[in-house]
């Protein structure tokens, strides 16, 4: 249970800190942090493959080309364009519509714990998702790959050189 | 109060192990750094380092002085906690990845207790070993672009770019591999290969895919643009100096030596080795099944040992031999070859396994050759 509080601290601060860092490479690196916290948090679960693709997905790829492309950016406080006061109260109302969302979801949800004699240890083994990933919910899964099939058709198209352009 | 006691009560053999990793890993890499330089004058017809010690043996301790009383430099308008914490990250993952490698088998004690040579066993090994690689790149990015330097930013660039083209190609290559073995786990795939084929013999052209991503994560030649020297004066690690410096360096060399562990484990048969069953049947008739066991355990780990170190000099022996690529040939590798051979690769795997069958008998085999306490320690 400690174990449980620290992580949901270190998520929770890492959290306020993407958002209040200054540098826009402490926010990613912060970020970072978030994600590992809730790794550990699907550890907890016994969710050991969902932990280990969400580092190996999420820290390990995504992020690097988040880093990746802050990088390039020359972020500083006098090159950083003044945000309207309209955009700030249009993220203000995204952001609290989408906590509205999930405090719905999670409006019904009975805290009681597993019951420890019914308990299947194995529940989020990775043998066990990939059972129920390809005969419960096949169709969602397979869409979810075309999917991202057709994202990666899309950003292709926009990467490809176009007819008479040079790059060097 | 006798030894056995004593463990049973103040330390478990299990942590000695873990400790045993650690240091095991440190010295390795230590004496990489000799061996690298031993492998390169022998390339070149040099002498090489002779001076500390007998043969230059103690060249590594040299150079750790010499590294740790160099004075410490930062560089002006460098992001001083990020400039410090870059080479500390970098050190940190690679010392993580070790922890999930199987350096041996069961050592059977006394008293009945079982001792895994494995610092923690989980089910999820592989992709265990690939977060942390995938997260090695972070201690790159971090240093090139704390340092305030545009060479370094571009070695830190050129890192991020790399590590992401070359994992995809690193993780299909696995895939495929998965396909056959069907598990995650490091020690079930070394076990799997107890006295039969390698993986190597259903896998070359993943192996194959896999070594050349493994020089790419570990930044090796000739895929070491992100320090390259003739373009980047140092790369990412530019503006370092004295241990930080070094961290980086030491940081490459338990990189090289986790890829060559794994490497050995996934597809040469980790601590498994020809005739061992043979071994273990004639030495149980003579000695017993506990002397037995201890013996083949042992000599699959002398045997372990031996193919990571090969596989070492073979990182080097390609540093010393192959010229460096130039960026958009390592990309157009990455993406247009490697890539595509992989899913070709995974494909093709698919395909034996439907029409062959998968080599699931195989398995049956080998679990019997394993002891029984044995096996209820690798089913968990």
């Amino acid at each position: 249970m400690s174990l449980f509080y620290f992580l949901t601290f270190v998520a929770l601060l890492a959290a306020l800190g993407v958002v209040f860092a200054k540098n826009p490479m402490h926010s990613v690196l912060f970020l970072v942090l978030t994600f590992f916290a809730i790794s550990g948090h699907y550890l907890l679960l016994n969710a050991q493959f969902l932990a280990a693709v969400n580092i190996i997905v999420y820290a390990g790829a995504i992020m690097v080309l988040f880093l990746f492309v802050v990088m390039f950016l020359n972020l500083n406080a006098d090159t950083e364009p003044n945000k309207s006061a309209l955009a700030k109260v249009a993220g203000a109302i995204a952001g609290g519509l989408l906590l509205l969302v999930l405090i719905a979801a999670l409006r019904n949800v009975n805290p009681t714990g597993a019951d420890l004699d019914t308990f299947d240890s194995q529940i989020g083994m990775v043998n066990r998702l990939g059972l129920v990933l390809y005969q419960q919910y096949l169709l969602p899964f397979e869409l979810a790959s075309v999917l991202f099939l057709v994202a990666m058709v899309g950003s292709v198209m926009l990467g490809k050189r176009e007819a008479g352009e040079r790059h060097f | 109060m006798d030894i056995s006691a004593l463990t049973s009560v103040v330390i478990s053999w299990q942590s000695l192990v873990i400790l045993a990793v650690f240091g095991i890993t440190l010295l390795i890499a230590t004496y990489s750094t000799y061996a690298e330089r031993v492998v390169a004058a022998f390339l070149q017809d040099r002498v090489g380092p002779d001076r500390a010690g007998p043969y230059g043996l103690l060249q590594p301790l040299a150079d750790a002085v010499k590294l740790f009383t160099k004075e410490e430099f930062f560089p002006a308008g460098a992001n001083r906690g990020l400039f410090v914490f870059g080479p500390c990250l970098a050190m940190t993952t690679a010392l993580m990845a070790s922890a999930v490698i199987p350096f041996g088998n069961t050592l059977l004690l006394n008293n009945g207790e079982v001792v895994r040579l494995q610092a923690i066993e989980v089910n999820i090994g592989m992709l265990y070993v690939f977060g942390v690689v995938s997260l090695g790149v972070y201690g790159l990015m971090i240093g090139g672009w704390a340092s305030n330097n545009k060479f370094s930013l571009l070695g830190a660039i050129r890192a991020a770019a790399q590590a992401v083209s070359y994992e995809l190609a690193m993780g299909m290559a696995l895939i495929a591999l998965l396909m056959v073995t069907g598990t995650l786990s490091l020690r079930e795939i070394a076990l799997q290969q107890y006295d039969g084929l390698w993986n190597i013999v259903y896998q070359p052209l993943g192996f194959i895919i896999f070594i050349v991503c493994a020089f790419a994560e570990t930044n090796r030649t000739p895929f070491d643009l992100p320090e390259c020297e003739t373009e980047l004066v140092g790369g990412y690690h530019t503006e370092y100096s004295s241990m930080k410096m070094g961290l980086y360096l030491f940081a490459e060399y338990i990189n090289v030596f986790v890829a060559s562990a794994v490497m050995s484990t996934l597809y040469f048969g980790g601590f498994s080795f020809p005739g061992e069953h043979l071994l273990y049947n004639s030495l149980t008739s003579s000695q017993g099944e506990l002397f037995a066991h201890n013996v083949v355990t042992i000599l699959g780990t002398v045997v372990l040992f031996a193919k990571i170190f090969f596989f070492i000099f073979f990182f080097m022996w390609v540093r010393w031999t192959l010229p460096r690529f130039r960026y958009d040939q390592l990309m157009r590798l990455g993406w247009t070859m490697l890539f595509p051979i992989a899913i070709l690769n995974i494909l093709l795997t698919g395909a034996f396994i439907l029409f062959f069958g998968s080599k699931e008998p195989k398995r049956e085999i080998s679990k019997e050759a394993v002891p029984t306490e044995v096996r209820t320690v690798a089913r968990r």
